[in-house]
């Protein structure tokens, strides 16, 4: 196709690229060179990655399956609270973990509101250990993530599809079938591979809701060989797994996504005259409705627990948290920098497929990237010094992969349907991205920045190897007040986090979306 | 703009203490937490030593040792405090630590004659419970009830690690049999202790493996007499935090004078309040008001520091197979 030739940031794309790839396997080199002997894979470590996989595989396939309807629902309602809701659906997968395990645990917990209706009634009651309680969170964690992204996409199909749809007097069978289903093809196997490398990397959640033992990641295997045992040499292979495992996915859901645009439009506002009918408008509502309870209950949890909390907090969580904002601003600056010119080089490539380099950054082990770069920054400087660069600069290699799923399938469909006109004008390089790319891609440039903002506050990662008393993120400052008995602190803290984090991402996004419908 | 400002002077801002000596503590994060004791300490410590004293908190005990053997001989660090007794082996297998002529008279159950490592503050483990429940009186009356417990993965919690250590010192080659029977009561097994506290106050469990102080904490900070620890007829197994010098600190006359003040009466007094531990060595006040009411384990347990190593693999194995059926 003579529009391939079209190529937008392919050097500096490639140079961002290389800079990734390059900074994780530095780390993985790094610890390689001070392990002392190898000591190869155990059983339990066989064990532990097939267990790793198989609930990683559920958890993606179930959350991208389920956002399905909810977000097909969401794109073709408006009501009061819609903006809210998926503003709110942000806010799970920017929590700290045992903030989210908590929240799950007060609704579906031993001791939840699920458990006491049901034994109310005088039922049964249900326990939420094992692998459906894992999968349960991570379903939590990234179904919201997917609604989001498939939104998103919805809202690309150009307006005039609609409108000949309803001309014809498409069924909405018909319209899925048209419309629909060739943009999910598209949009859901790079959903399900993102939340597949997630869950990947799952550690505290699969121990803690998975009972036991049995429940045994690949993550806390390197965990294992790094602090019980201090065996480098065995962390090295398995976050080497870890990475592979990740890449395969990536490249295996990114192969079979099929390149067709949607064509261009006039960016006219959507109306939906094929969702009236009455089946059609209970099925959303059921959609929204459930959606919202799942996410929405355990939300209501840790605020509930939060807002007795927030008077116990001391001064320092507040210093914590400025330095938390601070931080998300660096990595979102850090990502536009790597994410724009990667997703340029992207959207222009022959193979889609280099998408893959993006998810190494959410695929690598913290634990691993941390001990790595302190092997490495060691000789030089004082790690505790850089704690805070390094840790923006990890948040922002870990928040690329969802800016390139964020931005990769707009871009592509803007440069093929606008690439040649602009070839034509000699509009390419920064004048593309000026003229075209940048105004076209706004709300997605907004979204992916309010989400790297948003993870950046409330990712724990590497921070925790490299801090002292005077610099810490508020995620950290909240796992101290845990450690010293803190709890209602701890949760006031927790919602600090949550109200922070969903303002940066209330901005950004909001900004994005200015003069758009959502 | 803004943003980018106070990120930048974030990230500038160093150390203005050029003139005066700097001793730096590696510890564990609840140690330097607004309501652990580093805050008390650190005051109380600059107002003796003409120094600066910079507390670097991460992870926990075992967290500190991992550190250390990254960096090696070439750590910032003068002093280390929190490791405990099950890797206090480890730690001297790493060649880093100087020995030390600091000593008190220590008020522990068990003679203390190391060294290197000075301890400051000890505790058993127990099993914390609400006042509303019957508790069993040993492992084998717990395994046989219908309670549930959560417990720390010994793989990446101290604390988990002590239990296995305890369930091992108490029933050596019988221990995996012990294992089993637990294995139906263990709700579930969490990375560290805060998550395991976390489940336990939100319900999700009817005990907890924590300290036998756990319950002063409730009772003298809360004002909640709800929480006690259940005493098992086996006895307790001890966990003795320690600080330690190392070998290459270039203040090792303040390192010296730090650990010996944190076997003195000011550390030693403040301890219990904030670390929630028995002071290694006795206040002249005694036992802050309400630790009377803790219960006393009739009997102390406690593997050799020596035999921790080669026992830990055992006994992880034994865990790891009990509760994987």
């Amino acid at each position: 196709m003579a529009l391939r030739a079209f190529a937008i940031s392919t050097k500096t794309g490639i140079g961002a690229a290389a800079l990734v790839v390059g900074l994780i396997l530095a780390a993985v080199c790094a610890v390689l060179t001070r392990a002392e002997f190898g000591s190869g894979l155990g059983p339990a470590d066989w064990s532990a990655i097939r267990f790793t996989v198989f609930q990683a595989a559920i958890s993606a396939v179930l959350s991208s399956l389920l956002a399905i309807p909810i977000a097909r629902a969401l794109a073709r309602r408006q009501f009061p609270g819609r903006g809210l809701l998926v503003t709110l659906l942000g806010a799970p997968f920017i929590l700290p973990v045992i903030v989210a395990v908590l929240g799950l645990l007060t609704v579906f917990g031993r001791a939840g509101w699920l458990n006491m209706a049901l034994s109310a009634l005088n039922l049964p009651t249900l326990s939420i250990y094992g692998l459906h309680g894992v999968v349960l969170a991570h379903v939590f964690f990234n179904l919201p993530l997917a609604t989001r992204l498939m939104l998103q996409a919805w809202q690309t199909i150009p307006a005039e599809r609609f409108r000949l749809a309803a001309q014809l007097d498409l069924t909405p069978r018909a319209v899925f079938q048209s419309i629909e289903w060739p943009m999910l093809r598209q949009i859901v196997p790079g959903t399900a591979a993102l939340i597949f490398v997630i869950c990947l990397t799952s550690f505290a959640v699969a121990l803690t809701l998975g009972g036991g033992p049995r429940a045994t990641t690949i993550e806390l295997a390197i965990y294992q060989a790094f602090r019980f045992d201090f065996d480098l040499s065995r962390a090295a292979i398995l976050s080497l797994v870890q990475l592979a495992l990740a890449g395969s996915a990536a490249l295996l859901a990114l192969w079979i996504i099929p390149s067709v645009s949607m064509g261009g439009g006039q960016d006219r506002p959507r109306q939906r005259w094929d969702a009236r009918g009455g089946v059609q408008r209970i099925i959303d509502i059921l959609a929204i409705g459930i959606g919202a309870l799942f996410l929405l209950l355990p939300l209501g949890a840790i605020v509930t627990r939060g807002l007795a909390g927030i008077l116990l907090t001391p001064a320092s969580v507040w210093q914590a948290a400025g330095t938390s904002v601070g931080v998300a601003m660096v990595s979102i600056a850090v990502l536009l920098v790597l994410a724009l010119p990667m997703a340029g080089w992207i959207a222009t490539a022959k193979r889609g497929s280099v998408e893959a380099v993006g998810l190494f950054g959410v695929a690598a082990s913290p634990l691993m990237i941390g001990t790595g770069w302190f092997i490495l920054i060691n000789p030089f400087a004082d790690p505790v010094a850089l704690a805070l660069p390094v840790t923006a600069l990890v948040n922002a290699l870990m928040a690329l992969p969802f800016a390139l799923r964020i931005l990769v399938p707009p871009l592509r469909d803007t440069v093929q349907v606008y690439g040649r006109l602009s070839q034509a004008l000699s509009l390419t390089g920064w004048p593309f991205w000026r003229w075209v790319a940048l105004p076209r891609l706004r709300p997605q440039i907004g979204f992916a920045m309010g989400l790297t903002g948003a993870l950046s506050m409330g990712d724990l990662g590497v921070i925790a190897l490299f801090a002292d008393q005077d610099r810490t993120t508020l995620p950290l400052q909240m796992y101290r007040l845990m450690g010293s008995y803190q709890m209602e602190a701890a949760a006031g803290a927790a919602l600090i986090l949550l109200a922070l984090s969903l303002g940066i991402f209330w901005i950004f996004d909001k900004a994005g979306r200015m003069n758009a419908e959502a | 703009m803004k943003y980018l400002t106070l990120a930048a002077t974030t990230f500038l801002a160093t150390s203005a203490y050029a003139d005066t000596p700097e001793l730096v503590v590696y510890t564990y994060d609840s140690f330097v937490s607004d309501w652990g004791p580093g805050p008390v300490i650190e005051k109380a410590f600059e107002q003796t030593c003409a120094c600066d004293l910079r507390f670097v908190g991460m992870g926990d005990g075992a967290a500190l040792l991992a550190r250390l053997k990254l960096e090696g001989a070439r750590s910032d660090a003068d002093v280390v405090l929190g490791l405990d007794t099950s890797l206090i082996a480890a730690a001297k297998e790493t060649g880093l630590f100087a020995q030390t002529a600091v000593t008190a008279d220590y008020d522990l159950p068990i003679a203390w004659n190391d060294d290197s490592f000075v301890p400051y503050d000890w505790g058993y483990f127990a099993f914390v419970h609400g006042t509303d429940l019957t508790p069993p009186a040993n492992f084998k009356a717990l395994a046989d009830s219908d309670l549930k417990i959560v417990i720390q993965d010994p793989r990446s919690s101290t604390p988990g690690l002590g239990l296995l250590m305890w369930v091992k010192a108490a029933y050596g080659d019988e221990a995996p049999a012990i294992w089993q029977g637990l294995a139906d009561n263990v709700v579930t097994v969490t990375k560290g202790w805060s998550e395991a506290y976390g489940l336990f106050l939100e319900g999700e469990a009817d005990m907890v493996l924590s300290y036998t102080t756990s319950p002063a904490y409730h009772l003298i900070a809360e004002e909640d007499a709800t929480k006690t620890a259940a005493a098992f007829d086996e006895g307790h197994y001890m966990q003795i935090e320690v600080v330690g010098k190392l070998a290459g600190s270039d203040q090792p006359d303040l390192a010296d004078a730090f650990m010996q003040f944190m076997v003195a009466d000011a550390a030693q007094t403040a301890l219990p309040t904030t670390n929630w531990m028995y002071p290694a060595v006795m206040p002249a006040e005694g036992l802050p008001k309400g630790f009377e009411t803790l219960i006393t384990p009739g009997k102390a347990l406690l593997i050799p520091n020596e035999d921790v190593p080669a026992l830990r693999e055992e006994a992880l194995a034994e865990w790891l197979s009990a509760l994987s059926q």
